[in-house]
């Protein structure tokens, strides 16, 4: 058996990769939530003035990849790889993004859980010795998630109570060989589980039996309880998702109850926000942990994190033609510095 | 022997106690008033045409359609209706301003894939099949008024 390998899923890291800088970047109405102070741009037009919103969300992936870049003090030659994705078909924001920033690309696709799949491979990619520095982006925007998944943006629809809101916004994170910061320590490779949830209003309960079949493998792998991290996150299952997995996670024999938040919860303020059952994305797991949870870990206000972004792999073929949704959740241990 | 539920079906049933439904009585109410809202102005429209521009039966109606829809797709392009629609629902989908609306919401939204293949292909994406099955059943009503109408 590898030495590096736990169980059955996950890897724990001889030399754990450190996350030198992180950056997320945000549109309005995110900018109007409650982590707005956390995140490194606030953007005042989600269009950006560009000619459409394809173009603004590259143009946000490429603010988000310089902005963390910057905060390094270093440019995209610096970097080994780039790592990253988004929603749109054929990965069109990251791989127009790549061609701008000419750093050696691999376009992942997780669905919303790109992010720390991103990062749980540039992990691997680091610890391996294949790589110095690595830079991971995800990014997603309302405007042109709805018109791929949904509606046209005037359309006039109602939406369901268990609807969530695509984020606008992108997190990047650029992670090193040594240095100060935080390091991600271990990493569980979702599978994808499907409990035959059809309906694609209600991505939460679609994603919560992956997001709980992560943790669980994570536990068992590693030996570690839910009380050995201080904060348990998942990516963008919201409301009722969150509570799904809760009652998983108490099946399967762990309370995590105290100690989980999901991005998609925090993002926006549902009371006053109209955004339903929370946020979604891959920008929503990627701007929480970029902005939110990385000035939690810098602050010391938080110890240990498990981050598992969570993906709901459906496509618009695939549900029209009533399959059911299959999701996946990849998760990482983040520690703060010695 | 009573079969045992699967765990997908206990996971379903779960999830189903969970996630609130959609509030049915008031998203009645609200389509109740903004859908009689809609057909309020209809009928002034209506009244206009037939008392001041004294039109005929039939014109009045064509007279109170046009400019239904032109409402319909004046309040779209300037941003509104879908916040109209977003509370009132089935009351701003069904009168003639949202079939407009969605005539004119996905030919504003593919404009930038092109005049052809953007607006021209897409503008009929979704009241396309309000009007295959729209006109399907009036043929099949017609059909059955002819056999065995009198």
């Amino acid at each position: 058996m590898a030495e590096k390998r736990v169980g059955s899923q996950t890897v724990v890291f001889g030399s754990p990769p450190v996350i030198i800088a992180a950056a997320a970047v945000v549109g309005p109405k995110e900018g109007e939530g409650p982590l707005a102070e956390y995140m490194d741009i606030v953007l005042e037009d989600d269009l950006l003035g560009e000619k459409s919103f394809e173009k603004a969300e590259m143009q946000i992936f490429l603010q988000a990849a310089r902005k963390a870049l910057s905060k390094a003090d270093i440019t995209p030659r610096d970097v080994d790889y780039l790592l990253g994705g988004d929603l749109l078909n054929q990965l069109i924001t990251a791989n127009f993004a790549a061609r701008d920033l000419g750093i050696p690309f691999f376009g992942l696709y997780g669905a919303c859980s790109t992010i720390t799949e991103s990062l749980s491979l540039a992990a691997m990619l680091i610890d391996g010795g294949y790589a110095e520095r690595i830079l991971c982006v995800a990014a997603s925007h309302f405007s042109t998630a709805e018109r791929q998944y949904r509606y046209p943006l005037e359309q006039g629809t109602q939406r369901p109570p268990s609807s969530q809101w695509t984020v606008t916004g992108a997190g990047a994170v650029l992670l090193g060989r040594g240095g100060a910061g935080p390091r991600i320590t271990m990493a569980t490779t979702g599978k994808v589980v499907d409990y035959g949830i059809k309906d694609a209003n209600n991505m939460g309960a679609a994603m919560a039996p992956a997001a709980a079949d992560t943790f669980q493998a994570h536990f068992i792998d590693t030996g570690r309880n839910p009380g050995d991290y201080d904060r348990i996150v998942t990516g963008d299952l919201a409301t009722y998702g969150r509570e799904l997995t809760i009652e998983l996670m108490e099946k399967y024999g762990y309370h995590i109850g105290d100690r989980y938040i999901d991005c998609g919860c925090e993002i926006f303020d549902r009371e006053k926000q109209d955004v339903h059952a929370g946020g979604s994305g891959c920008g929503c797991a990627a701007t929480v942990l970029s902005g939110y949870l990385m000035s939690l870990l810098q602050s010391r206000r938080a110890g240990r994190l498990l981050v598992a972004a969570t993906g709901a792999l459906l496509s618009t073929t695939s549900s029209m033609q009533g399959e059911s949704i299959p999701g996946i959740a990849h998760a990482i241990a983040i520690e703060p510095e010695g | 022997m009573k079969k045992h539920p699967t765990f997908e079906e206990l996971y379903q049933k779960r999830v189903d106690e969970k996630t609130p439904p959609s509030p049915i009585v008031m998203n009645c109410i609200k389509a109740f008033l903004v859908g009689g809202a809609i057909c309020t102005v209809g009928q002034g429209v209506g009244q206009f045409a037939r008392d001041v521009l004294e039109y005929s039966r039939e014109s009045t109606a064509a007279f109170t359609a046009i400019v239904m829809v032109f409402l319909g797709a004046f309040f779209t392009g300037l941003g509104l209706y879908d916040n109209l629609a977003r509370f009132g629902g089935a009351g701003a989908f069904v009168p003639i301003t949202g079939f407009s609306n969605s005539i004119v919401s996905p030919a504003m939204e593919f404009k930038r894939e092109g005049y052809v293949l953007g607006i021209g292909a897409k503008m009929f994406s979704i009241a396309g099949a309000v009007l295959v099955y729209g006109i399907g059943t009036s043929v099949l009503y017609g059909l059955i008024l002819f056999l065995f109408g009198k």
